[in-house]
């Protein structure tokens, strides 16, 4: 997503990241980003909350506006929960024995993966099935 | 607040113990590009690009396998038709509320109220996790960056997973 965002910048197009994984975002260094400490997925705010979405937005792009410096990452005052247990399972995989590590990726198919199989039908219908 | 979560570190622990080579993520350390807004946030047209790979019904789904398409959303879309698939990420949240990796809606509302000046005519999606970080840079990127300078934004936010 950083790239995305130099490229963009390069053009001439301000831009700010949203980012959950401050390390990775450290590591593209886009031209600006800010960090919400939630899990992956709930990057921008929390489901069916919108104040909290509403405030991360606006947040952001008041980041937008005051950056100063090329490569700010600001940290915005949001907690995910009343505690950080959430934080010890990330991105962890599951043991199945003190020896064995499971694979608990999802499989990469390059199939369309739809939420819906009628999604399919909508997308496809006029395609022969393979 | 606690240290942010380490997913560089994770990944790696993950992959080692998987018995594959460190997934190669891209590291930066020169300058970034730099454009300051051109104008208040009230005034600009403001566009949303996110990675957590949502489409809208009718549109061909994302697949998993290093996949670098991307998908318009048009910026009046129904939020009952958008969908989200990913294979690095708990759904439960976005596919309740997509607001929580798109937040198309939220930005539409902030734009009713005053906050920006309008949104942007489309949304670009695309998936993350893609393995080639040249066909990012060199097809990707410049594909969607072209499209938001024919739309004439002014400000863009990137939403990742």
């Amino acid at each position: 997503m950083g790239l995305v965002a130099r490229e963009l910048e390069a053009r001439g197009i301000a831009t700010v990241c949203l980012t959950s994984a401050y390390s990775i975002t450290a590591a593209v260094n886009p031209p600006r980003a800010v960090f919400v400490d939630y899990p992956l997925g709930r990057t921008a705010g929390k489901r069916d909350d919108k104040l909290n979405q509403r405030g991360i937005m606006l947040d952001a792009l008041a980041a937008l506006q005051e950056a100063q410096q090329p490569g700010t990452i600001r940290t915005l005052p949001y907690r995910w929960g009343d505690d950080d247990h959430w934080k010890d399972s990330a991105m962890r995989p599951s043991q199945r024995s003190a020896d064995a590590t499971a694979d608990d990726r999802v499989a990469r198919h390059a199939e369309p993966q739809y939420q819906f199989p009628e999604d399919r039908d909508a997308a496809e219908g006029h395609l022969p099935r393979p | 607040m606690s240290k942010p979560v380490d997913y560089l570190e994770r990944s790696r622990t993950q992959y080692q113990a998987l018995g594959y080579p460190p997934y190669q993520w891209v590291h930066n350390s020169d300058r970034p590009p730099f454009t300051r807004p051109a104008k208040a946030v009230a005034d600009c047209r403001v566009a949303l690009v996110a990675s957590g790979g949502v489409y809208l019904k009718g549109q061909v789904a994302f697949h998993f396998k290093d996949d670098s398409s991307y998908r318009e959303i048009p910026r009046d879309a129904d939020y009952r038709d958008l969908r989200v698939t990913h294979f690095a990420y708990d759904l439960t949240d976005a596919r309740a509320d997509p607001n929580v990796v798109f937040p198309l809606q939220t930005l539409r509302e902030l734009a009713a109220d005053g906050y920006l000046g309008e949104v942007g005519p489309r949304a670009y999606t695309f998936m993350g996790g893609i393995y080639s970080s040249r066909r990012v840079r060199e097809e990707l990127a410049p594909a969607i960056a072209e499209r938001l300078q024919k739309d004439e934004v002014d400000v863009v936010i990137l939403v990742p997973v």
